[in-house]
């Protein structure tokens, strides 16, 4: 499956669409989230589906999926208007949907997750359990990796329910496959065997729609681009001819400024300092310091170990030796209040898992972290939550309805504005984020890297967990390098560059950390 | 991950994972083995304290006692599988004991007439229950916890403290609950045919698997195309359908039914469930741990008796067996979930 990344796209023989939209409307009572939207989807096409978050994408998808039904307009099924009436019409029509946030049964096996509603039977309707086991290892041996098909789906990392999910599009022979950030968690080379299956898929003939933040993706995979703004349809158009600043300001209606906004801050004194921390089994002997002023990104290959030592830093998880020390404070280990109470903050990579209270209106999720001050008499001060949740949310340029809504309803950028808006009310004087914009659009990343570099300049002392080597590049002051639980290089901002992180992730040269 | 950068799948990115499932489905086997250890000790236990409790007739009170908790525990299973609870049984078993009392009293209506009675009280209620827990949107505890209080309330007022006797039931009807073949009584035949049917259904069948699915993770299900409302109405109404049954088996096997015939025996029900292993968070255990559950807390009530210890030490000991149970449950699932975890990460590779 070793496919070159250049083969490009067959020529373009307008096969007849297999699924399109014409049309199409589709509002959540005030909100149109569509608005007349046209999509045509061809087979052997693969075809980029572009805009911010909350331009519309995710409806659109869903509308194809068959989880929402249009308002107005058509949906063409091989030119022929269809109505689907749940996801089983929309996957019974060859449809295969792979969601951003992977959506597996923990307790059941990769197996039974792969058929779950269309197991093959035996004789009087009996699941034929061999059979499912079988084509399930067949299935894993095609995308080349060593998933055996008994384990249960619980505890897979990101990467392998990705997997668990294509795997399950391939086993009912899609003629569309739908894919909504599926490399947001993925690694290079996980990504590259990804899209030399969508190739492979492409040249069977399948139709397949990409959505993706990363703009290089898109050029390299697809053969035409559909960008939505706001829920309309700014252009349909293909890519070959486009430039990557072209699409974006299709994409945000505006020229972005510089993605990476890193401004100069002077560098203060120690904020955190991590000695010799040590985790049984997750990571060794790691130490650094991080001054005030400073961005130091906490680079490395998934698995290698950096969202553990945040974890253990913030006192999550109670590493088993060394010691973490805050504004000279030495932290109680396994501690988060103590964390707090030092001045450290740290925003996670899962933000609907430990970042949010989904179900919780916009101003409690910023009041949560501050319940103290707004406190009196043991009761919460309303008035004063509001205030400083409508505080935060004009300076981070928040885009909501009304602060009382629920944090659930929010675009994935808004949401993770809003676990920042949490943190930073608490006045840290060390920020931990991890991944801070993973899934999330151009113009919000913009944003929060303004937000993390106006916060250092202000004398926050910032650690970043990234698996973005541009945004490592563009927003660090000093790159640290993990593999395989262990430090192993340290890197000013002159030298820091994407090949130099990567070989010294990758355990090729680099140098070694003091 | 399990990226195999270069070259072909490495084969022996297998064996760990291999491991796994055997990991996993050794866990889920010691818990009905461990259950039926228990269970032997326990029997063992009061063997050599009294020889007579293994006799022809202990074994059979054993059994004919454990045969109506096995059920329930089976229709319950279903239930708890979704993710759902239903604490109506203990009195829709009530009402269908009484309507078929009263059906039969003074006449020679048959026993499948009785039986086909009793399961369609339960269905009504599980009709129900489940309508208002699927596709009311109404929280399953709340649900059934209101059912079980206004059957409970149809059940007195129709009863007005009346009892139907022994006398006014068919001979038939009787012997349901008395006979053997070979020596085995009836009713745990019954049971285990009906234990077995649904242990087949829910792993073999697709629709069997679905309410796995749906317990393991509601929004998935529905992504998956899953019916989920249906599903979960089939499995009030077969939990329903099962009380109603084991309603009917209650008549024959004591004659006698007033308004309040296994009052309280809801929470019996559930805690047998959870010792044997079906998790009240849905997605996990078989309906053979469960019905082992059954058994061992009926065991227990014998024990006790033949022991002479009071028996308000019964409840007590169900209640410490229960919170072992879950106890020994969150263990289990969070080492399980760490060794998972390891096992996908140690293939880890990648950029």
């Amino acid at each position: 499956m070793n496919q070159p990344a250049e083969d490009p796209p067959p020529a373009p023989a307008p096969a007849a669409p297999v699924l399109a939209l014409r049309n199409v409307s589709k509002s959540f009572g005030a909100v149109r989230a569509l608005h007349e939207v046209s999509l045509t989807l061809r087979p052997g096409e693969v075809h980029a589906l572009a805009g911010e978050n909350g331009a519309g994408k995710s409806t659109l998808i869903k509308t194809l999926a068959g989880v929402h039904r249009p308002d107005g307009g058509q949906l063409l099924l091989d030119g022929a208007p269809v109505a689907f009436h749940g996801p089983a019409d929309a996957r019974d029509a060859g449809i295969a949907v792979i969601y951003q946030e992977p959506a597996l049964f923990p307790d059941l096996s990769i197996a039974e997750n792969i058929f779950m509603g269309r197991q093959p039977r035996r004789r009087l309707g009996r699941i034929d359990h061999r059979a499912v086991r079988g084509a399930t290892a067949a299935l894993m041996r095609r995308l080349g990796v060593g998933l055996t098909p008994d384990r249960p789906a619980r505890g897979l990392s990101i990467a392998d329910q990705q997997i668990v999910e294509i795997a399950k599009a391939l086993s009912f022979d899609a003629r569309v496959l739908i894919m909504d950030e599926p490399t947001a968690a993925l690694t290079g080379a996980e990504t590259a065997r990804l899209f030399s299956v969508v190739r492979t898929l492409r040249d069977e003939g399948a139709a397949v729609l990409f959505i993706s933040h990363r703009l290089d993706e898109i050029f390299e995979l697809c053969g035409r681009v559909t960008t939505l703004r706001d829920g309309r349809l700014i252009a349909s158009e293909p890519l070959a001819g486009l430039t990557a600043d072209a699409l974006v300001r299709r994409m945000v209606g505006r020229d972005l400024d510089d993605l990476y906004p890193k401004q100069d801050a002077t560098v203060g004194e120690v904020a955190l300092s991590v000695r010799r921390l040590t985790r049984e089994g997750a990571f060794r002997d790691v130490s650094f310091e991080v001054r005030r002023g400073e961005i130091v990104a906490l680079a490395g290959l998934v698995g290698a170990g950096r969202t553990e030592v945040a974890q253990a830093v913030f006192g999550v998880d109670r590493a088993d030796a060394g010691e973490v020390r805050v504004d000279g404070t030495v932290l109680r280990p396994g501690s988060p209040t103590a964390a707090m109470a030092a001045g450290l903050a740290l925003v996670p990579e899962d933000r609907r898992q430990r970042g949010l209270v989904m179900e919780m209106s916009i101003e409690r999720n910023i009041g949560l972290t501050g319940l103290g001050e707004l406190r009196r008499h043991g009761l919460v001060r309303r008035a004063l939550e509001r205030d400083r949740a409508a505080d935060w949310a004009l300076r981070l340029r928040l885009t909501y309805h009304r602060l009382a809504d629920a944090v659930g309803v929010l675009s994935g950028g808004n949401q993770q504005k809003v676990v920042l808006a949490k943190w930073l009310a608490t006045g840290p004087s060390v920020l931990v984020v991890d991944e801070p914009t993973r899934g999330i659009d151009v113009g919000t990343k913009a944003e929060v890297h303004r937000l993390l570099s106006a916060s250092a300049a202000d004398g926050l002392a910032v650690l970043m967990i990234s698996s973005d080597l541009p945004e490592v590049i563009g927003m660090a002051d000093r790159v640290l390098v993990m593999r395989e639980g262990r430090l192993v290089a340290e890197l000013p901002r002159g030298s820091a560059t994407e090949e130099t992180v990567l070989a010294a992730a990758a355990g090729v040269g680099g140098r070694a950390a003091p | 991950m399990t990226t195999t950068v270069d070259g072909p799948p490495d084969t022996g990115a297998g064996a760990p994972a291999r491991g796994a499932s055997s990991l996993v489905e050794a866990v889920f086997r010691a818990r009905e083995i461990s259950i039926a250890g228990a269970l032997a000790l326990l029997i063992l236990g009061t063997y050599l304290a009294n020889p007579r409790f293994l006799s022809g007739q202990g074994v059979r009170d054993l059994l004919l006692n454990a045969s109506i908790l096995v059920l329930l525990a089976v229709g319950q299973s279903a239930v708890v599988i979704t993710r759902n609870i239903d604490l109506s049984v203990g009195s829709v078993v009530g009402l269908a004991a009484f309507a078929c009392g009263r059906f039969v009293a003074g006449t020679d209506h048959g026993v499948l007439a009785v039986l086909l009675l009793g399961a369609a009280v339960g269905v009504v209620c599980g009709l129900v229950s489940g309508a208002l827990v699927s596709f009311g949107g109404v929280p399953a505890l709340v649900v059934t916890l209101g059912m079980l209080y206004i059957i409970q309330g149809v059940d007195y007022w129709w009863a007005r403290g009346d009892q139907i006797g022994a006398a006014e039931v068919p001979d038939p009807v009787l012997r349901l609950g008395s006979g053997s073949v070979l020596g085995v009584p009836y009713l745990p035949l019954i049971a285990l045919v009906v234990l077995a049917a649904t242990a087949s259904f829910l792993r073999d069948r697709a629709s069997g698997r679905e309410l796995y699915a749906i317990g393991s993770n509601p929004e998935a299900a529905l992504l998956a195309g899953i019916p989920v409302r249906r599903r979960i109405l089939a499995a009030y109404v077969f939990s329903g359908a099962v009380a109603g049954f084991a309603g009917a088996l209650w008549l024959a096997r004591f004659g006698t039914v007033v308004a309040d015939n296994a009052h309280g025996w809801e929470l019996t029900v559930v805690s047998a469930v959870v010792v044997g292993g079906v998790a009240i968070t849905g997605g996990t255990g078989t309906v053979w741990g469960a019905a082992l559950g059954a058994l061992l807390l009926t065991t227990i009530g014998s024990v006790l008796v033949v022991l002479k210890v009071d028996s308000f030490w019964q409840g007590a000991l169900t209640g410490a067996l229960l919170l072992l149970a879950i106890g020994v449950d969150r263990v289990v699932n969070l080492r399980m979930t760490a060794a998972l975890r390891k096992r996908s990460a140690r293939h880890g590779n990648g950029v």
